[in-house]
């Protein structure tokens, strides 16, 4: 148990800097690399003052590769650093994916344990903020069907900060999504200490009879607005933030849906081989006949994340999320 | 470009040392430490292909040819440098570990990818080049870390074609990291010859774009490879950043024995060509050129060889049946309930399974 001392309001992706800073006094083996980290601190800011504050052998910029940098990373790791590297945005991560299949995933695995990659990529993720293309995907299903990686999406600063921790301590490679519409939109006491958020474990938002809403990342505040205006219409819902993708916490879906016998999941990345989908089976593993409706989904469609001009179209709003909270009590 | 790279030759095709300054450095022990480990490698290779032919091993790529280049650079190395192979670099794997473990792994048993104890090498990398960042990587957090171990990563002609190969060397480059990059260029990826890899004439000349030292030498001359390599690794150590070295070489035989080298080239008559570049005749012919040959000393290595390597098939055809835990237990290192509830299903499986 940590005695939390001191608080301070900060932005999500404040929290995120202020992970990393912890985390870079704490260990000296914890490097902070990517393209633009170092002077200009991060395209986002996510690693300002970073540089300044712990010098660049620390926190360093490297050449514009993303194999290079998560292939140089997994080396770092396997020689005994921490490294934290970041992909500017995880659209642009797909060069990186061979290394992170072929090695960062494997290494533990092939060897027994004699080799092992204790990495975490940040890669800010999703849509809605009128990014040029490729910018905004949300392929988090890439990665949680990839064996031998967890993967984490916090959407508030507090869990920003603690997951990030227990990212950087985790003894296993870890991508780590960042909402990017959510980094400057929410703001939340975050303790000045270290702490650790468990990964695998998810987070009721709220309490509720009627519906379980499960969502992450950017998509939780959309899921929080259709629980205020169905508990308008006098529908409760528990609100699930999942944190983690992989892996997720089986025991959260099982206990709130046991509880209202319906589950509406929001995702905003494609439907087919999406996320949604491992949640039903979950909850037909270990909730079946305590059902009450089929569950929803609601979720971007099978295509790329539209150009801006038509970007809204393709992300879940409060009023779909509504419309299946009210197909899931209607059925 | 070939002219700005001249092919780095100690000795010449008839055993003769061409630069008479390594002499000094070449003593008894040198020579006859070479030469067992070069025909050990090669009976090593023989008998690989042999138990693969009896089915007693799975798929096996051979790496007869390029014997000189590995055993040369591998026996340069520190005994704690780190070491990054492909899934043909057995004998350089085999020289610096001292172990036959790797065997294993043509059986598809995990063990074969374990370092031997205290040893830093890497799994053979399958997937073409993907080592060469992760040894940057490596190199890096040595030089972080202020440590005098230096890195060697091995890949062939084909590897230079994959992104990979050049993120590594600009990465090893921008950062200065302490690796040597070792190129066995033996002329083939599978049936595609370097003619149709690139339209460069060298792999060494691709050093110029990242103002690295590069270097081409013979690599069927055991004493380039040795020498060569081992100023490229105390110049990482000293600092002074990476380097490429490109071996050239041949590989007599076929990509792995699921290939057949007679359908993309003349098989015959190439190899004759190239047998009278043959590292292990080469050594002989200097051995006997420079009073190092003992008939008795040979034939005696030649018997050590011979037990050394029917006691590594022993060895292999001993171990004990492969665990099914190894599928679940290593994915992390706590794991995950999906895969405790998948293991358990499994295993409860398993004793149903009369």
């Amino acid at each position: 148990m940590i005695t939390i001392t001191k608080t301070k309001q900060l932005t999500l992706i404040q929290a995120i800097t202020d992970g990393m800073r912890t985390m870079l006094h704490e260990r000296e083996e914890v490097v902070v690399l990517g393209e633009d980290v170092g002077k200009n601190g991060g395209v986002f800011r996510a690693t300002d003052g970073l540089q300044e504050e712990f010098g660049e052998k620390r926190v360093f910029d490297t050449p514009l590769s993303e194999a290079g940098i998560i292939g140089s990373s997994i080396g770092m790791a396997i020689n005994g650093l921490l490294p934290v590297a970041e992909i500017q945005f995880s659209g642009f991560i797909y060069p990186a994916y061979e290394q992170i299949m072929t090695h960062a995933t494997r290494m533990r695995y092939r060897t027994k344990g004699v080799f092992t990659v204790p990495l975490v990529i940040r890669a800010p993720y999703g849509a809605g903020v009128r990014a040029p293309e490729i910018h905004s995907d949300s392929m988090e299903a890439l990665f949680t069907h990839m064996p031998g990686i967890k993967v984490v999406c916090p959407s508030s600063p507090y869990d920003a900060k603690g997951l990030l921790i227990s990212a950087i301590e985790d003894p296993d490679p870890v991508l780590f999504l960042e909402p990017l519409k959510l980094y400057r939109a929410v703001r939340g006491e975050v303790p000045e200490e270290k702490y650790e958020i468990e990964i695998g474990k998810g987070k009721y938002l709220r309490e509720g009879d009627d519906v379980t809403v499960i969502a992450w990342g950017a998509m939780v505040p959309v899921a929080m607005k259709a629980a205020e205006q169905a508990a308008e219409k006098g529908i409760t819902c528990e609100v699930i933030d999942l944190r983690t993708l992989y892996p997720i916490d089986r025991a959260i879906i099982a206990e709130s849906v046991q509880k209202t016998g319906r589950c509406v999941v929001v995702h905003e990345a494609p439907a087919t081989g999406g996320l949604g989908n491992d949640i039903i089976s979950i909850v037909n593993d270990t909730s079946f006949l305590y059902m009450k409706s089929p569950i929803e989904r609601v979720t971007g469609a099978d295509v790329h994340v539209p150009f801006w001009a038509l970007e809204e179209h393709n992300i879940p709003t409060p009023a779909r999320v509504m419309d299946a909270i009210n197909q899931v009590i209607n059925f | 470009m070939q002219e700005e790279f001249p092919m780095i030759r100690i000795m010449d095709q008839n055993g003769k040392i061409t630069d008479t300054s390594y002499l000094e450095q070449i003593d008894k022990a040198l020579v006859q430490q070479f030469y067992r480990q070069l025909i050990c490698m090669r009976a090593f290779d023989q008998k690989a292909i042999n138990l693969q032919r009896q089915g007693r091993i799975g798929t096996y790529p051979g790496f007869e040819g390029q014997e000189g280049a590995q055993v040369g650079s591998a026996l340069a190395l520190d005994e704690d440098d780190w070491m990054l192979p492909t899934y043909r670099d057995h004998a350089a794997s085999i020289t610096f570990g001292k172990s036959y473990t790797i065997l294993s792994s043509w059986n598809g048993r995990v063990e074969g990818n374990l370092p031997p104890e205290g040893k830093n090498i890497l799994p053979p990398s399958v997937p073409i080049a993907t080592q060469l960042p992760l040894a940057a990587g490596i190199a890096m957090a040595n030089k972080y870390k202020n440590s005098s171990q230096a890195v060697i990563a091995y890949f062939g002609d084909g590897a230079t074609s994959e992104g990979d190969f050049h993120e590594g060397l600009n990465f090893a480059s921008v950062f200065q990291a302490p690796v040597v990059f070792f190129n066995q260029n033996n002329q083939y990826a599978i049936s595609t010859p370097i003619s149709r890899q690139m339209n460069s004439e060298t792999i060494v000349q691709k050093s110029v774009a990242y103002e690295i030292p590069g270097i081409r030498i013979d690599g069927n001359d055991i004493f380039a490879a040795y020498f060569e390599t081992k100023k490229a690794l105390e110049r990482a150590r000293n600092g002074e950043g990476p380097s490429l070295i490109e071996a050239v070489t041949w590989r007599y035989g076929a990509h792995t024995t699921a290939d057949d080298p007679t359908k993309y080239r003349n098989q015959k008559e190439e190899n004759e060509k190239h047998r009278q570049n043959d590292p292990i005749t080469r050594l002989e012919l200097f051995m006997k050129a420079y009073g190092f040959w003992d008939e008795a000393v040979v034939e005696q290595l030649k018997e050590e060889v011979k037990e050394e390597i029917d006691g590594a098939v022993k060895d292999l055809e001993t171990m004990p049946p492969a665990d099914v835990n190894d599928i679940y237990d290593y994915m992390f290192e706590k794991p995950t309930w999906t895969i405790e509830q998948q293991k358990e299903e499994y295993i409860k499986h398993l004793r149903g399974v009369k």
